[in-house]
């Protein structure tokens, strides 16, 4: 369980919250004039990327209301967090893609190690 | 607690059942000293004055206060307590703490309160424990599963895979025997009567490992006034400081008196926590550490306090983190290295200086690193008799072996172990001197001893550093894993970073304190390097070689709770599990209770040999939670019976449970499913109901829908936005029924919404859907449509509903309300009314769910019980009778009224539910519209649903059966063409009624179809018809 923060109410366990998929995809204005394609990229197609990702966060035991989170999906990190409506923030976005600076794949063996050269030192 | 049975002829064991010796003391301590044979004259940590009396397998045994299971048996010479996983060889304790790997016991004999796979040398024994050894049938002496050790060539390493192949199925079969014959303890039978507490806390610091390092390191955080929380996994804070040379000196004090002052300094500040026998199980996300207490397990049943919990599960939110959590030492791999007998040689020390316990007369000590020496040295001068030092290495650290020698204790060097003796307990050692690369040379020399201590070098324990996803750097002169870089808010310090000396590990302490005490916002208070006095003697140099030759082959033990030998594992990379993740799964070595936490740097060096690599370049395998098995209990905590999931009940629920109702859960709620009378059946309660709300009046407790008042100015558009028809024109009084739909064209939820005024509304939503909907409703209005003025204010709990129904009901309104015309022709169908019921203002809502004449009455929910009541007082006159969910299911199912999940499920739109009517064309835009027009949605041999009448009319369809097209089933795969959603008997019509979802069911109407059976009997011949069977019965088509 990570911590998130609301902007209405402040820090609060992920408990509280319900998650609300990616962020800034707008319903469309006039679905009539789209083709099946175009709708169904609306209805059913998401990003999935790993690392940071737009989402859609709900503090639904707490003061019901909806905001936007830029997440790591590979550290779980919390980069940003911003009321609806507000412009995604441009974010420095050259960072480890998993904390242990792993860039491709997932939980392969050599992630768990540090080089004999890479040295000690915490990378918070 | 009988002591009677199994008592040794001429002694009288009398056990007590507060824990304290029976007068006269001196004679009942001199009788337990006489049981201990192994126990020192003096010294450890246990209390001698308290002798404590317990069972082995059913034989009585003393041991004292302070003693866990393990050190009460050593005591008594008793090394083998239990058999093998797979091969049940004798396996015996060989270590002191939560990493030994196979000194597993059943405790308890009762069926609600008996532990499995418990760690002897972690429980504390208490008097009357009953401890019985596992996996061994019929005795632990004779076992006859033992006839694997004789099999073991044809048992290697994923046999069960290889061998017990066969037709699809027979796994199921086979597995069942295997399991019977590999195992463990035997699980309780009976619900746990214990309870177990959970409890949040934050802190700034959180101290793991009660060690040198740990407490200096909670005593420099305390200091600064941060709130700390200092966690020790055994009875008593001091770690190894406990097992430490009786010489040592710290501050000038000895070990027990420094930890003692500590110990009183962090307790008297009020901002620290010092929690013993509390395990650090679980490094979660965001500095949450799950600990695990044991609050009572060292007590006899009748000393726990009731009040207290058995356990309790702390979910601790530090701001910054210390882990002090100290090294594992390693066994090493020679052949036979699995006796009873055989123990770390750390372990041997500790059960010597901490429990007063020697766990032999004759030990020999074999050793890949200087501490072997120590360890021998200690032994002797703590009364064993020491045979000799086996060290693997031609050279050993300055002055070191002769120390040993100076003490009469012979020293093999440039030797190894190639074979051990002895069934029960080891009795002697076949040493063979080692060539350059390990191959034994020269003739064999036996060297006789009732114990042998291994020491192969420690590792740091690393396990919670690598769950909070630290990356862990190898470290060569250790032999293992250290933390390399940081993730989380956390350090390491002492042993646990690869800081083996006392001087070193209580600097590294305070520094992790104040350091962690700094990041989190406190002043850290001035540091003083302590003065100390430390005897002990550090690793050296290690031998680097950890497989030697004689290792590769034979019955060399890597993992003993899992029984993994070297050779499982050579044999699986030789069959092309290279990972060392991949072998681990094979093997399964370190997948036992212990987790592999003195196997694991073996079992990796063991791949990395065989595969002609460096250890580092093999890898690890991941550290997961938790630590060690916690059990379900504390998972759970007081989360359990009514507290698992908390149930919501109505204003009437008393009513109905006085009246003999059944419940059943409909989303949170308890509802009344049928109220059977004395001696009647569900099945007759349910006709009793359905026909008495069909020809006088049902009364149902509708309370439990899902409402919510819509206020704004624009409302109106908001509901045309939501629901699939038209809400424009519906004026002031007038109610309406509605469909949702997700985006993708599918129903979600249905209702009936009221239009109290024109900027307020009254929704309904299905009981399971109200959470849900309300939710959904907020989501586009915080989100999609922020400009709309509209509030949402959920008021289910605040309505209570009582829904009439029947002929009979306008008779029962007007003897009922004041102030309006209930009759159906002044208050029509769809519109409501506020009436006065005895002068209580109440909504009334001519709504019906049933097809029949039907009023809802809502009250506040504090009137719900009293309206309840008036309700049955004043309808007696007319027939009334409460009905159930299971009746309410029936009339709608007459009436041809849907129910969102059971008639639906998420790949119905409202064309596959025929309700094209509901569908506005004209309006706009609303959720879902243009899926409806999408490819799929448009096709024609969609299911839709239809009514189904059996050709018998006593034939019930089961619900979810199977429609086909033919009389006979054909060969799979069968072509469907769709299934039953509800089926019933229906009073009313004297028949069975069912819906069912079937391929292009609107354009079948009239068709014959079959229905499957699910006992395979032959299909069943129904006719495909509209819905609403009341109507068609009025129409005389039924």
């Amino acid at each position: 369980m990570f911590i998130i923060p609301c902007p209405y109410c402040g820090d609060r366990d992920q408990s509280e919250y319900a998650y609300g998929g990616q962020a800034h995809v707008a319903r469309p204005a006039n679905p009539e004039n789209l083709s099946d394609a175009e709708w169904a990229e609306f209805v059913f197609f998401r990003d999935n990327p790993k690392g940071p990702f737009a989402e859609r966060w709900n503090h639904a035991s707490g003061c019901r209301r909806w905001f936007n989170v830029i997440r790591s999906t590979a550290t779980d990190r919390i980069l940003a967090v911003y009321k609806m409506g507000a412009p995604r923030p441009e974010l420095d976005l050259d960072r480890p893609a998993t904390p242990c600076g792993e860039v491709a794949g997932s939980g392969n063996d050599a992630v768990k190690l540090v080089s004999a050269d890479a040295g000690t030192g915490a990378a918070r | 607690m009988s002591s009677s049975e199994g008592t040794a002829p001429g002694t009288s064991l009398d056990f007590r059942t507060d824990g304290t010796a029976a007068a006269p003391a001196d004679r009942q301590q001199m009788r337990a000293a006489a049981r201990q044979p192994y126990r020192r004259e003096a010294g450890g940590r246990v209390d001698r004055s308290k002798p404590v009396n317990f069972t082995f397998d059913g034989k009585p045994v003393s041991g004292y206060a302070g003693d866990t299971i393990a050190s009460a048996l050593l005591a008594n010479g008793i090394h083998m307590i239990a058999r093998g996983f797979k091969y049940h060889r004798p396996r015996g304790v060989a270590s002191a703490g939560s990493d030994d790997p196979a000194g597993l016991v059943q405790i308890g004999s009762d069926a609600a309160v008996t532990d499995p796979n418990t760690r002897a040398s972690e429980q504390e024994i208490y008097a009357g424990l009953e401890v019985k050894s596992q996996n061994a049938w019929p005795s632990l002496g004779f076992d006859v599963g033992a006839i694997n050790d004789v099999l073991h060539q044809f048992l290697p390493s994923g046999f069960y895979y290889k061998t017990f192949m066969g037709p699809p199925g027979s796994w199921m079969g086979f597995e069942k025997i295997i399991r019977a014959a590999a195992g463990l303890g035997v699980a309780p039978k009976a619900p746990d009567p214990d309870h177990y507490d959970h409890i949040n806390h934050h802190c700034e610091v959180l101290v793991v490992g009660g060690g040198p390092a740990g407490l200096s390191a909670a005593r420099a955080a305390a200091r600064s006034g941060a709130r700390v929380v200092l966690c020790e996994e055994t009875a008593e804070l001091g770690g190894w400081l406990l097992s430490a040379d009786p010489d040592t000196r710290i501050e000038g004090l000895s070990p027990v008196d420094w930890i003692a002052s500590v110990e009183a300094e962090l307790r008297d500040h009020p901002e620290v926590r010092v929690l013993t026998r509390t395990c650090a199980y679980g490094y979660y996300a965001e500095n949450q550490v799950n600990l695990w207490e044991k609050v009572v397990d060292h007590q006899m049943p009748a000393d726990r306090d009731p009040r207290l919990p058995r356990q309790r599960n702390w979910r601790i939110r530090a701001r910054e983190v210390v882990l002090a959590t100290g090294a594992t030492e390693r066994p090493l791999l020679f052949p036979g290295n699995d006796r009873p007998g055989i123990l770390l040689a750390s372990a041997a020390l500790t059960f010597a200086e901490r429990y007063g316990v020697l766990i032999g007369r004759k030990i020999a000590v074999v050793t890949n690193n200087d501490t072997g020496y120590d360890a021998a040295c200690r032994l002797k001068s703590a009364g064993a008799g020491v045979v000799a030092v086996i060290d693997q290495r031609a050279t050993a650290g300055p002055g070191v072996a002769e120390r040993a020698s100076s003490l009469g204790i012979q020293v093999r060097r440039e030797a190894g172990i190639v074979a051990t003796k002895g069934r029960k307990r080891i009795s002697a050692l076949e040493v063979r001197r080692l060539g350059l690369d390990g191959t034994p040379s020269g003739p064999s020399e036996t060297i006789a001893c009732d114990a042998l201590a291994v020491a192969g070098g420690f590792s740091p324990n690393v396990a919670l550093f690598s769950q909070s996803r630290g990356q862990l750097r190898y470290e060569e002169a250790i032999g293992a894993f250290v933390p390399g870089r940081s993730v989380q808010r956390e350090r390491s310090a002492g042993a646990a970073n690869g800081t083996f000396d006392l001087a070193g590990c209580l600097a590294a302490g305070e520094v992790a304190g104040a350091e962690a005490t700094t990041a989190a916002g406190f002043a850290a208070a001035a540091q003083a390097t302590p003065d100390v006095v430390d005897p002990s003697v550090s690793p050296g140099v290690l031998d680097p070689r950890t497989v030697l030759p004689t290792a590769r082959a034979g019955r060399t033990f890597v993992d003993t709770q899992n029984d993994v030998t070297v050779k499982d594992l050579r044999l699986a990379v030789q069959e092309g599990y290279h990972s060392v993740e991949h072998a681990k799964r094979y093997t399964t070595t370190g997948m036992g209770t212990d987790q592999g936490k003195t196997v694991n740097v073996n079992a990796f060096a063991v791949l990395a040999d065989k595969q002609t690599a460096s250890l580092p370049q093999i890898g690890t395998t991941t550290f997961r939670q938790p630590y060690k098995p916690v059990t379900f209990g504390a998972v759970a905590g007081a989360h359990t019976k009514g507290h698992f999931h908390p149930r919501r009940t109505t204003a009437m629920h008393d009513w109905h449970v006085q009246n003999g109702a059944v419940f059943e859960t409909v989303g949170d709620w308890l509802r009344p499913w049928v109220y059977p009378q004395v001696g009647e059946s569900p099945e007759a309660a349910l006709q009793r109901e359905v026909r008495a709300a069909r020809t006088e009046i049902g009364v149902l407790d509708a309370s439990t829908l899902g409402k919510i008042d819509i206020r704004g100015k624009d409302a109106r558009t908001f509901l045309n936005r939501v629901y699939t028809n038209a809400w424009s024109k519906l004026a002031p009084g007038r109610c309406r029924y509605g469909l949702m739909l997700n985006e993708d064209g599918m129903v979600f939820d249905d209702g009936v919404t009221t239009c109290l005024a024109d900027d307020h509304f009254h929704m309904t939503t299905t009981t399971g859907g109200a959470a849900r909907v309300l939710a959904w409703l907020e989501d586009y209005l915080q989100t999609e449509w922020p400009d709309l003025d509209v509030r949402l204010t959920s008021v289910t709990e605040q309505w209570a509903v009582v829904s009439l129904t029947g002929p009979r009901t306008p008779e029962l309104m007007a003897d009922l309300v004041e102030d309006i015309d209930p009759s159906p022709d002044a208050f029509p169908f769809m519109s409501w009314q506020t009436a006065s019921i005895d002068g209580l203002p109440a909504r009334v809502f001519r709504i019906s769910f049933t097809g029949g004449l039907s009023y809802e009455i809502n009250v506040p929910a504090s009137y719900g019980l009293w309206l309840w009541q008036k309700v049955m007082d004043k309808g007696a006159a007319y027939g009334i009778t409460p009905y159930g969910t299971e009746a309410m299911h029936l009339l709608r199912a007459e009436a041809g009224f849907i129910i969102v999940g059971q008639d639906t499920d998420g790949t119905m739109t409202p064309i596959d539910l025929r309700m094209d009517k509901l569908v506005s064309e004209t309006k706009g835009d609303f959720i879902g519209k243009r899926s409806l027009s999408r490819s799929d949605t448009v096709r024609t041999d969609r299911r839709q649903l239809v009514g189904l009448l059996t050709e018998d009319p006593s034939t019930v369809l089961t619900e979810g059966a199977h429609v086909i097209e033919t009389a006979h089933e054909p060969a799979p795969p069968v072509p469907m063409l769709g299934h039953v959603t509800s089926s019933y008997y229906s009073p009313t019509l004297a028949r069975s009624i069912a819906f069912a979802a079937v391929k292009s069911g609107g354009a079948r109407l009239g068709e014959t179809v079959y229905v499957t059976r699910h006992d395979g009997g032959a299909p069943i011949k129904a006719t495909i018809t509209e819905l609403d069977f009341l109507a068609q019965k009025e129409a005389g088509r039924v």
